[in-house]
């Protein structure tokens, strides 16, 4: 294949251009006046990641400078929120510098609600302040084009390059111009992922014309994990998988409709039914279910038993609030503002929510670190408030030298959300930046070899199309390629029976994980075969091959903790109960970059707030 | 978003896999880009238009039901005009060594807003195991 290589020389690259990737650009310029800042993203920076259409809140503010919360409250909160195990030391970390980004956010524009009688930021619940963001992205894009030396847009990442002067160390990144398929090769001292967490892994509640009306965004492949993996950093808390309980369809968001707008949920008898199911819960997680709030997994398992019962659907009850005019306008400015589809399917279906309660549902299973649930690389912490196994040198630094992460990417560090990963950018440019200080003085040596071995893999979508479709004699099938969709669908479906998805009301075993496995493996021999049949088709391809690296790692630490962790996110039907005594433990991965081989291993929690 | 090539028109050449965040909406110039609600759940005859305004610093929204009934929305989208309020960081003083090997970030300690400066914690407290 002829496409040009376009080589770029530069101390800092950060991957993709979402809240962690532009926090990363617009901090690194602070401190790094002499390096070279480099933004490699996908799509176009103005309206790339999960914030591409707006949020209508920032889920993580402290207000510190009024005392409503410091961040011993939001490591209470997220440990809580997610069973008892988080990384406590970034949680904090991210959470005692938040509210300085926040405060600059309103700087630059960003219209942020301020309570009218106390001229305090106007509360949604503790922890989310409510925003007209329709334009966040772009104000924060904006931001990160000021500091960065060069923004490319289109350039679909597929793989890191590692120094090869010195083992396990990080030399840059190679990927492709989605639109001129032009080759670029990236030569870095230090690498930020910022990329997307994994939509599209488990099959979704649609899969027709709207398959890619998800809850988290669809362009979201799992490159955050993928890429890490592929060159051997340590991946925790995998199998902490978020379900999110939404408005049916739509994926409409239910926080400012509890917190702010004070509706409820009933099931279709008119009868509330979370108590219900508490002695029940109580039997598989013990004192869990008594914690305030109590934890979102156990809501969810409250929802999914009341289905399973025959009770369905569940509604939420909205047309006491909606009598308000002031709460009907916030009820659908709330998704105008950051779920569109909401409002589409409302106006499709003629629901007015102030003469019809809508339908929830709990969606397909997603895997991300930078929502509610904590998935993603292992990294050290900030050297003052990190325990001495968390903490290796550099803050947000992966178990690759060099290698850091924000926002999905990053393990452990859950309810960061919008604000606190593009804080974590701001944090791990900062560390990048000694990085390269401490450890830049030499030019990184990625040999020809290794990226040109690569540039032949990148295209080879391309090459079996060509070559495969020369043996079609009639219609679309052909005997030796797979399309992308064939290659997502077949993904999506093994996930979704085999680990834990819809059809299966979440359920898995271990019998279950390893047949999933088994099924993954010739997946990953046939995306060998993959055929693409333009450049937007290879994106696709490779957003499946991050996508399928993504959910074996999944599937491992599925497969790895031996309990039910958190009812609701998904059971392992062969330990239904949860065990503290043998899993209130971090569990790690490692993939061999040579051999391919994985090892899994527990890691402490350690609590560092009481 | 695509450019057909024969008919010089914006085409989405992917629909299943739109989020309907509806960017290419907001962004065409000519506001020519419309949508309707997917054939998996959505009942045809509805439609959510919307305009963008960034000299006016406004989103307007017209949402009509299938069985006609509407709803108008309009919400702010900026308080500044648009890209003013941010800096560009490479005119700032440059922070010295100690600020460097410091916790805080750029704007820091100032933007916490706070007097107590960047909080920390005591590591002689950390506990190992199960907490509730």
């Amino acid at each position: 294949m002829g496409f040009k290589t376009v080589f770029e020389d530069c101390d800092i690259l950060v991957v993709g251009g979402g809240m962690g990737g532009t926090g990363a650009a617009y901090e690194a310029r602070y401190w790094g006046r002499d390096l070279k800042i480099v933004v490699a993203e996908k799509a176009n920076i103005d309206r790339s990641g999960a914030v591409a259409q707006g949020l209508y809140a920032i889920n993580c503010y402290m207000g510190m400078q009024w005392d409503e919360n410091q961040p011993e409250d939001h490591v209470r909160y997220a440990r809580n929120d997610l069973m008892g195990m988080v990384r406590e030391d970034l949680a904090y970390d991210m959470a005692r510098h938040v509210d300085s980004t926040v405060h600059k956010f309103e700087e630059w524009g960003l219209p942020l609600m301020r309570d009218p009688e106390t001229g305090r930021y106007q509360r949604e619940g503790k922890w989310q302040i409510m925003i007209h963001g329709e334009s966040y992205k772009p104000i924060v894009a904006e931001a990160a084009r000021k500091s960065a030396d060069k923004i490319y847009n289109r350039i679909m990442v597929t793989h890191l390059l590692m120094d090869e002067s010195q083992p396990n160390r990080i030399g840059g990144a190679v990927g492709f111009n989605v639109r001129t398929g032009d080759f670029h090769v990236f030569r870095a001292k230090a690498v930020i992922v910022g990329a997307g967490g994994a939509s599209h892994i488990f099959k979704p509640r649609s899969v027709g014309e709207g398959m890619g009306r998800t809850w988290y965004a669809p362009w979201s492949s799992a490159s955050a994990y993928a890429l890490p993996i592929l060159v051997g950093a340590k991946m925790t808390q995998m199998e902490n998988r978020i379900v999110l309980c939404r408005f049916k369809d739509g994926y409409g968001p239910v926080g400012a409709y509890f917190l702010h707008l004070k509706t409820y949920t009933q099931n279709a008898y008119g009868e509330e039914y979370e108590s219900k199911w508490y002695e029940h819960t109580k039997n598989l997680v013990g004192e869990y279910i008594d914690h305030h709030p109590t934890p979102t997994c156990l809501r969810n398992h409250a929802f999914i038993e009341e289905m399973k019962a025959g009770r369905g659907p569940i509604h939420m009850v909205t047309k006491e609030a909606f009598q308000d005019p002031h709460k009907e306008v916030v009820g659908w400015e709330n998704f105008l503002g950051m779920t569109v589809g909401q409002a589409v399917v409302w106006a499709s279906q003629d629901i007015d929510p102030k003469y019809i309660n809508p339908e929830l549902t709990t969606s397909e299973p997603y895997v991300m670190g930078s929502h509610a649930t904590c998935s993603g690389a292992w990294a050290s912490g900030p050297e003052d408030v990190s325990p001495d196994e968390y903490y290796w040198g550099y803050n947000r630094m992966m178990t690759v030298d060099g290698l850091f992460g924000a926002g999905d990417a990053l393990g452990g560090t859950a309810h960061a959300f919008s604000s606190g990963s593009f804080t974590e950018g701001r944090l791990a440019a900062k560390a990048a930046m000694r990085f390269v200080r401490d450890y830049g003085k030499d030019p990184v040596r990625v040999s020809e070899r290794q990226y040109e071995e690569l540039k032949t893999a990148v295209y080879k979508p391309l090459e079996n199309y060509q070559i495969g479709s020369n043996e079609i004699v009639g219609g679309t099938v052909s005997p030796s390629y797979i399309l992308p969709i064939h290659g997502l669908q077949r993904l999506e479906k093994l996930m979704d029976e085999y680990a834990g998805g819809i059809s299966n009301n979440y359920m898995t075993n271990e019998p279950m994980l390893l047949r999933g496995l088994q099924l993954l493996e010739t997946l990953h021999e046939d995306l060998e075969h993959i055929g693409a049949e333009d450049l937007h088709q290879l994106q696709r391809a490779w957003e499946l091959k991050h996508r399928a690296i993504a959910s074996e790692s999944v599937v491992r630490h599925t497969l790895f903790r031996e309990e039910t962790r958190w009812p609701g996110y998904y059971y392992r039907g062969d330990h239904m109960k949860l065990d503290d005594e043998n899993w209130h433990v971090l569990t790690l991965s490692h993939r061999d970059p040579e051999s391919g081989e994985w090892t899994m291993e527990k890691a402490p929690v350690y609590h560092i707030v009481d | 978003m695509h450019i057909d090539k024969k008919y010089r028109r914006a085409v989405n050449i992917e629909p299943n896999m739109c989020w309907e965040c509806y960017s290419c909406v907001k962004a065409c110039p000519q506001d020519a880009i419309d949508a309707r609600g997917y054939a998996d759940f959505a009942p045809l005859g509805h439609s959510v238009r919307v305009r963008r305004e960034e000299d006016k610093g406004t989103i307007s929204w017209r949402i009509k039901f299938r069985d006609g009934r509407e709803k108008n929305f309009v919400s702010p989208i900026t308080t500044q005009p648009w890209g003013e309020k941010i800096p560009r960081l490479a005119d700032f003083a440059v922070p010295d060594e100690e600020a460097l090997e410091s916790q805080l970030l750029c704007h820091e300690p100032d933007a916490l807003n706070i007097e107590t400066g960047l909080p920390t914690i005591d590591k002689s407290k950390f506990k190992q195991g199960v907490y509730y």
